[in-house]
């Protein structure tokens, strides 16, 4: 795990004509609705500490109106925050002036949106190469990076064409190949699958971790599909109304839920597909006999598979040739059902 | 007796009103009564409006409408020569645009203009067909011996079309960077447009000598310019949002935003807004002739001044055959700019 990237301090954002002064109010202690209610003002963001590590994909879930497009913007300053610090690499981002903010949007952080964004009169290429072009390089220095990040996205031969001869999908591997071909180390997605089939959807986000694993970026990325959040995260925030309600390990959400907002959202998802062996295992005692041995890695769905269906017995759980611990079946069948339902 | 004359006995101001010391002016209705003997009655029915001209009639102190006219056009004459002073410099260039563009359009022979023109024409629209339309209409005209006025025309709109385009192009992009700007310039900006035609001319032909081409060339200019502004500042208020925010995001300066980003994205609609100046300026040219602007415009009002039918219609159709081409090729380089960027 690495160091924390990006560190978001005791963030608020007030939406309204005189956001300082209603920054007083909700100090006082006042609430969301009350501060609508009463001042007109609304509290998009109320008290966000997040630490986004090196490396890892972040991912912020929430409704929509929840505040996390607003929340990523604050990231690389497309919207300033009412209160509150914003890290880079150990620097507070709103101390930096116009031209320090540029340059660090051009090369420290590159992002890709929901609705592409692409620009309309340029080719294909020139649109990849969005950032080294604003930077201001030569066409030698650019062309062939981007050329191999548009093949690499699966745009091989595209280069040429004009956004809009391009499906969605196709659009938003040219938005991918253009935040990677900043060489930023830090990428911001905002939805950005959202707006896909769901066919293409799940393309593009195996495309994703596939890149990520030899990229190594570190990825901000918004959804407000929980079964997208939980293929894709390292760290999971899960935001209500402006507020962080849960952060953490996916599986640890899932198996832990400490809200009643949190136990409804996941009492849908498939828990089978999502929750991994490390997640439940027990250490290991060398009493039982084991009847096999599973990998550390495997989600609970694969197991079953493995198994054959078998319910019972006692799995010895392998990571990387050693022995890392065990599992009972009916621990297993046991964490496929939500411990407590907030209604039904 | 005058209809008001109890207005000012009542409130005492009588007096006042004596001072003036000068006998009221005498109506013909006074005079006419004056010859029968009797004094003038207005029944409640012909009761006028209190309006400047009849509380004149019972008070000489208050002034008369004619006297407003009349100051309007003694402040214009008294600013006119600093005016001018301040103007005629400004304007000069245009003059000599006006009569440089004139003068070669005039004095090289018509084998190199009009292939010129079929040339700008195919570089504009990029269609053999629109070139072949232009190419007859340009061939027709000058075959009936019209070429002269129409190359004329064509001169001095293409030298108005491009100042307007100079200028409105950045007014626009300045007027879309501020609202409070835009709030200050749209009343300009429609009350340019709907004043009359005529009315430009006549502060500006006491402004400038009748013989200078910048007096067309200023009116012609200040009728044309709207669509151009207004178009360039829609144009880039509908850039896309988001497309916006990707060009912030990359880091993009605001120079680089203008020049990359929204100038390229509203390119459609200051097209759209370049073709209806064009436009506009063919409309003007025509009711400049009225003020020495050379070209089909003064066939037309030959036509109308000694009744010469035929010269009037063949110099309008002229006009009609300029309208079509100047717009049909503008609109194709705005089809070719749409077709570029349809999302």
């Amino acid at each position: 795990m690495g160091e924390a990237m990006i560190s978001i301090r005791h963030l608020y954002k007030v939406f309204g004509e005189n956001p300082k002064e209603a920054m007083a109010l909700v100090h006082q202690g006042m609430g969301k609705e009350e501060l609508h209610a009463e001042n007109g003002h609304v509290l998009g963001l109320c008290d966000i500490n997040v630490d986004m590590r090196e490396g890892e994909i972040t991912v912020i879930m929430g409704l929509s109106g929840s505040g996390k497009s607003t929340l990523i913007r604050h990231v690389n300053r497309l919207i300033d925050p009412t209160e509150g610090e914003v890290l880079v690499q150990g620097e507070n981002v709103l101390d930096y002036d116009e031209e320090r903010l540029r340059e660090m949007r051009r090369r420290q952080m590159s992002m890709v949106f929901q609705h592409f964004a692409l620009l309309p009169h340029r080719t294909v290429l020139q649109n990849t190469a969005t950032a080294p072009i604003v930077r201001g390089e030569p066409f030698s220095s650019y062309d062939k990076n981007a050329r191999n990040w548009l093949e690499r996205v699966g745009l091989g031969g595209y280069e040429e064409s004009y956004p809009h001869h391009l499906s969605g999908g196709m659009k938003q591997r040219v938005g991918i190949a253009r935040a990677l071909t900043s060489d930023a180390p830090t990428m911001l997605m905002d939805e950005a699958f959202s707006a896909l089939d769901p066919l293409i959807r799940t393309d593009m986000q195996n495309l994703l971790l596939e890149l990520q694993v030899e990229l190594n970026k570190t990825i901000v990325f918004i959804s407000h599909d929980l079964d997208e959040a939980l293929k894709l995260a390292d760290h999971l925030v899960i935001l209500k109304d402006g507020v962080v309600v849960q952060q953490g390990e996916p599986q640890n959400i899932l198996l832990n839920p400490e809200d009643d907002y949190i136990v409804d959202f996941i009492s849908d998802i498939n828990r089978a597909r999502v929750l991994r062996v490390r997640s439940i295992m027990q250490p290991f005692n060398s009493d039982v006999t084991v009847v096999g041995a599973i990998d550390r890695e495997a989600t609970l769905e694969q197991v079953i598979a493995q198994t054959g269906g078998e319910s019972r017995g006692v799995y010895s759980v392998m990571h990387e040739g050693e022995t890392v611990g065990q599992l009972d079946m009916r621990d297993l069948l046991r964490a496929l059902v939500p411990e407590k339902r907030s209604s039904v | 007796m005058a209809s008001y004359d109890f207005l000012f006995d009542s409130t005492g101001l009588r007096d006042w009103c004596d001072q003036a010391g000068q006998a009221k002016t005498t109506s013909m209705a006074d005079l006419l009564a004056q010859t029968k003997g009797e004094e003038v009655t207005v029944s409640a029915w012909d009761f006028p409006f209190p309006s400047l001209d009849a509380l004149n009639e019972s008070c000489g102190q208050v002034p008369e409408t004619r006297d407003l006219t009349r100051g309007l056009e003694n402040g214009f004459l008294a600013i006119k020569d600093t005016l001018r002073f301040v103007l005629d410099p400004i304007t000069e260039p245009l003059s000599w645009l006006l009569d440089g563009a004139l003068f070669i359009a005039e004095s090289t022979p018509w084998w190199i203009i009009i292939p010129l023109l079929l040339a700008l024409t195919y570089w504009v629209a990029r269609s053999w067909g629109l070139v072949a339309a232009v190419a007859a209409s340009i061939c027709g005209l000058a075959f009936i011996d019209h070429y002269e006025y129409a190359i004329q025309t064509l001169s001095i709109i293409f030298v108005c079309a491009a100042i307007c385009v100079a200028l409105g192009v950045p007014i626009g992009i300045a007027m879309s960077r501020s609202d409070r700007l835009q709030r200050i310039s749209l009343p300009v900006l429609d009350m340019l447009q709907t004043l009359p035609t005529f009315v430009y001319l006549i502060p500006l032909i006491f402004l400038f000598s009748v013989t200078e081409s910048k007096l067309y060339g200023i009116a012609i200019i200040m009728y044309a310019i709207v669509p151009v502004i207004r178009l360039t500042d829609l144009g880039i208020r509908l850039v896309d949002k988001d497309v916006l925010e990707a060009a912030q995001a990359f880091g993009m300066t605001p120079r680089q935003k203008l020049l990359k980003v929204q100038i390229p994205l509203a390119l459609p609609n200051i097209m759209a807004g370049v073709n209806q100046t064009i436009m506009m300026s063919l409309a003007m040219v025509v009711i400049a002739s009225l003020v020495s602007a050379p070209g089909l415009g003064v066939l037309v009002l030959r036509g109308i001044r000694s009744l010469e039918l035929g010269v009037g219609l063949v110099a309008g159709l002229g006009i009609v055959i300029l309208a079509v081409i100047l717009d049909r090729v503008t609109k194709s380089a705005l089809a070719r700019v749409n077709a570029a960027q349809t999302r």
